[in-house]
Parts: C-alpha cells; sequence; structure tokens
C-alpha cells in the first residue's frame, strides 16, 4: 500500500469513528439534559462528583458506539446466516430447537432476572407467603428464573412456527392479552405485578438484535412471508409469555 | 484502581451474558448444520466489539448516571421537598407529586433514546422497510410512549389504584388500535413494547418505583413498587401504533401520496 492510499484509508477510518461517537453522543443527550435540568433547576443542587460523571458519559458513549459498530458485523449477520442456513436445511424440528435454545439460554443466565427474582423471594417470604429459610427462599427464586427462561424459550418458538406458517400476529397477541387478564383474575396479588414487570426485563441488550435478526432473515428466506410483517414481533412474543407464566407459577407455588 | 476492578467485574458479566449465545450457535454451525462459520474473522471482532462496547457503557451509566438518578430519585419522592415541611403526612395527595410525574416522564423519555436495544431494532426496521420507517421517528415515538406510560405508572404509585385496571385498559386500547391500523407496522408495534426496557431504563425505573412505593405514605413496597415497567412495555405499542394510524390517515386526506401502504413513520 502506498503512503497516500494508507492515509486517505486512515482519514475514512476516523471520519466513521467519529461520526459513530457524535451519534452516540446525541442518543445519550437527552439524558444528561433531564439530570442538568432536575439537578439544578427544580433541586436547586450543584452537581455531586462532576468528573465522576463527565467520565461516565465519555465511557458510555465510547461503548454504545463500539456496541453498535459490532452490532453491524457481528450480531445481525450471525442471526440472519443461522435463520437462513436453517430454513434452507428444511428441518422445521432444528429451527424450532434453535429457537427454544436461544430464547432459554439467554434468559436463564440474565442478570436482571436473577436480580428481579431475588428480590421476588424476598418480598414473598415477608409476605409469609413462603418459608423464610434461605432453602426455600433460593428455590423460590430458582424456580421463577426458570419459569420465565422456559416461557421466553417457548415463546420464541411459536413466534418462530408462527413465521413458518403466516399466522397474523395480532390474532396471538391479543389471545395473550385474554388470557393475561383472565389469569389476573385468580392469581394471588403478590405476584401480579411482578409478573407484569417479568414481561419487559427478558429481553436484554444482546438478545433483541439477535432475535429481531434471526425473525427477518427466516421471514425473508420462506416465500410469501414479508420481512416486515412477518420478521417481526418475536419479541412481543417473549414479553407477553412470561407474565402468563410466572402468574402460573404464583398459582402453583402459593396456591 | 477500584475502577478497574469494577470494570473487570462487568466485563466478565458481559462475557457471561454472551456465553450461551456463542455456545448455542457454535453447537449448531457444526453439529446440526456441518459447515464452517462464515465471515469468522468479521464476527469474531464484531463480537469483541459488543462486549467491550456494552461492557463500558454499563460502566460508565453506573459511574456516573445510575448513582445521579437514583439519588434524584429519592430526593424527588423525599416527603419533605414534595410537602415543603416535616410534618408527618397521613395520606398521600396525587396532586402534590408534579415534579415527580414530570422527571418520571423525562426519565422514560432519556433513557429510550439511549437504549441500545431500541437502537438495533429501529435499524432493523429501517433497513426491513427500505427506508419508509424513520430510525429516529420509530426512537422518538416509542420513547414518547415510555414516557406516558412512566408517568401515569408513578401517578398509580402515588394514587394507589390497581395496576391490572391499568393494563386492561391499555390491552383494550391495544386491540381497538390494532383492527384499525395498518397491518403491515402491527408486528414491529407490538415488539417495541419489549425491546424499550432492558439496561438503561430497568435500573433507573425500578429505583424510581422502589423510592416512590416506600416514601408515600400508605403504600408497600411489595405490591406497589412492580409495575412500572409494565407500564414501559405497554404504551410504546399504543403509541407506535397511534402514530402509523394518523399517518395513514394523513397520507389518504392528502391523497399526495399513489401508493398504498407505505406508512412511513
Amino acid at each position: 500500500m502506498t503512503w497516500k492510499k494508507m492515509l486517505t484509508v486512515n482519514a475514512r477510518l476516523l471520519f466513521v469513528a467519529l461520526k459513530k461517537l457524535r451519534d452516540a453522543f446525541t442518543d445519550l443527550l437527552p439524558i444528561i439534559l433531564v439530570i442538568a435540568f432536575f439537578q439544578l433547576v427544580v433541586l436547586r443542587q450543584p452537581l455531586p462528583q462532576l468528573g465522576e460523571v463527565v467520565l461516565g458519559a465519555l465511557l458510555v458513549v465510547t461503548g454504545l458506539s463500539l456496541f453498535i459498530q459490532g452490532l453491524e458485523m457481528s450480531l445481525f449477520p450471525i442471526g440472519e446466516a443461522m435463520a437462513h442456513a436453517l430454513a434452507r436445511k428444511g428441518s422445521v424440528f432444528w429451527l424450532l430447537s434453535f429457537a427454544f435454545a436461544l430464547g432459554f439460554s439467554t434468559t436463564v443466565a440474565e442478570p436482571a432476572l436473577i436480580a428481579v427474582a431475588g428480590e421476588a423471594a424476598k418480598i414473598a417470604s415477608q409476605a409469609n407467603l413462603i418459608d423464610p429459610s434461605e432453602e426455600s427462599l433460593r428455590g423460590y427464586a430458582l424456580g421463577l428464573r426458570l419459569t420465565v427462561a422456559f416461557s421466553v424459550g417457548l415463546a420464541i418458538l411459536v413466534g418462530v412456527l408462527r413465521i413458518i406458517l403466516g399466522w397474523p400476529v395480532h390474532y396471538l397477541i391479543i389471545s395473550g392479552y385474554v388470557i393475561v387478564m383472565l389469569m389476573t383474575m385468580i392469581a394471588p396479588e403478590e405476584i401480579i405485578g411482578l409478573a407484569y414487570d417479568a414481561g419487559g426485563v427478558t429481553t436484554s441488550t444482546v438478545t433483541v438484535p439477535l432475535v429481531a435478526a434471526l425473525g427477518v432473515g427466516l421471514a425473508s428466506s420462506i416465500k410469501g412471508r414479508s420481512p416486515l410483517l412477518d420478521g417481526f414481533g418475536l419479541i412481543a412474543f417473549a414479553s407477553l409469555l412470561p407474565i402468563i407464566f410466572v402468574m402460573g407459577y404464583g398459582l402453583i407455588v402459593f396456591g | 484502581m477500584a475502577f478497574f476492578i469494577d470494570f473487570a467485574k462487568i466485563l466478565l458479566a458481559t462475557c457471561r451474558d454472551v456465553l450461551p449465545i456463542i455456545v448455542l450457535i457454535t453447537c449448531f454451525q457444526l453439529l446440526v448444520l456441518r459447515q464452517p462459520i462464515p465471515h469468522l474473522r468479521r464476527l469474531i471482532v464484531g463480537g469483541v466489539y459488543v462486549v467491550i462496547g456494552l461492557a463500558l457503557f454499563l460502566a460508565g451509566l453506573e459511574k456516573a448516571l445510575f448513582p445521579l438518578g437514583k439519588i434524584m430519585a429519592a430526593q424527588l419522592s423525599d416527603p419533605t421537598f414534595i410537602y415543603g415541611s416535616e410534618a408527618a403526612v397521613v395520606q398521600a395527595d396525587w396532586k402534590a407529586y408534579g415534579w415527580i410525574y414530570l422527571f418520571a416522564a423525562m426519565v422514560g423519555f432519556a433513557t429510550t433514546i439511549a437504549e441500545p436495544a431500541l437502537i438495533a431494532v429501529a435499524y432493523k426496521a429501517n433497513k426491513v422497510s427500505a427506508g419508509t420507517i424513520s430510525q429516529w421517528g420509530l426512537r422518538i415515538t416509542v420513547a414518547l410512549g415510555v414516557a406516558v406510560g412512566i408517568s401515569l405508572g408513578a401517578y398509580r404509585i402515588v394514587s394507589g389504584t390497581p395496576l391490572y385496571m391499568y393494563i386492561l385498559a391499555g390491552y383494550l386500547v391495544v386491540v381497538a388500535q390494532t383492527i384499525f391500523a395498518p397491518r403491515n407496522i402491527i408486528p414491529l408495534a407490538y415488539d417495541s413494547g419489549g425491546v424499550t426496557t432492558s439496561t438503561v431504563t430497568v435500573p433507573l425505573v425500578a429505583a424510581l418505583g422502589l423510592g416512590l412505593s416506600s416514601t408515600v405514605p400508605g403504600r408497600n413496597p411489595a405490591l406497589d413498587g412492580f409495575g412500572l415497567i409494565a407500564f414501559a412495555s405497554l404504551f410504546p405499542i399504543i403509541t407506535v401504533l397511534g402514530y402509523a394510524q394518523y399517518m395513514h390517515w394523513s397520507v389518504n386526506r392528502s391523497k399526495k401520496s399513489p401508493k398504498e401502504g407505505n406508512h412511513a413513520i
């Protein structure tokens, strides 16, 4: 490579990196504005540890731009490549196993879920719903985690089956809503808030892009499916089924 | 030095997050598909970017923004700030919590804009729709939904009304909107409910919920502390469907677009 060429390549790389950093900064700007506004105008207090906050913000911006770059290079292509390869293989069994394993394995070790399950066990023992011994607390939290992970696996499986069969997403989701409401009527009161929240915390930052790529890749490799109409919807199932299953878990454990 | 230990811990946790995915994909490639992984080098470099990027992102949030957000949530829900005196308040007056609602809405909006999972889905939706769905349009619509949702959720905690009533009402609105909304936006709208709440939003919103339910007189953190995330996952569905309906309606009315079915967000 000649000198001149190397220089242009480097300049272009630098330009791309700077643009990514600027985008990430724009993403973070609203948080900075909200915190500054409430701290200075409403609470009328100086920002504590300003240096740390600035350093933290720089880390967030750098991390976010690296993450987005990596997303385009790895998570998206591998998700779509797996979807294409499994669709070409033509085995529904392996496709569904992959879907279930993806949902289950990424959820069962999810830190947010572990934290929420531990918290929920503490609250349940305070309310005298379960035995306050260490062992029963751990058992309850583990049962909750397995329930949520199983339901997310099942949700991705059902979502993939829906793409293969071409069912419209809204019938499934609306039936899910009806089940949630019916379960709410009979589920113990203490589990309802937790169950509703469980739907939201299951889908982590690494799982979402992979699942989105899986759906879109699958929809574009099956004839007659539109990526926009059929490719999306997997995450919606993954946030709905845990609500139903956690209420079911509450019914069994507390019932 | 302490910072580097923290960062190493977060990096390790992120690796553990990614580990099941790596194991799963490798197993399927080698045992089921029986073919080498295409573009392996690029994938590995990209994977390293994802892990390091996410770890830096989380370390930065934990270093600076989360503590601040949590302190602010506690300060704003402190009875002495709200009622202006140390006097014990027996009955919560929902009108006194104006700043809380505003804070909840703005935190919901701001954290959703920075949510990496939403950025990823918006990017994908933009590619798949050949540009008719704009990334910023989708992200802002979703963020507005989260803002309204969390603000209403904060009101619910203050007023002590039952969670399921709001969720039921929300579901009914979603079902009604689904009947009238343009069909090709529906799956994306449903998905946007689930992607809004991950790494950035959950910790801050959970802190707000627990802070509120433990300081508002007559509330029990066990019963009232949960539920904010449910609001944040429901309302974006309503705003995204609503925005698509509005675009559909305005395009139809002006008759500028000859193409049916291209509803840009």
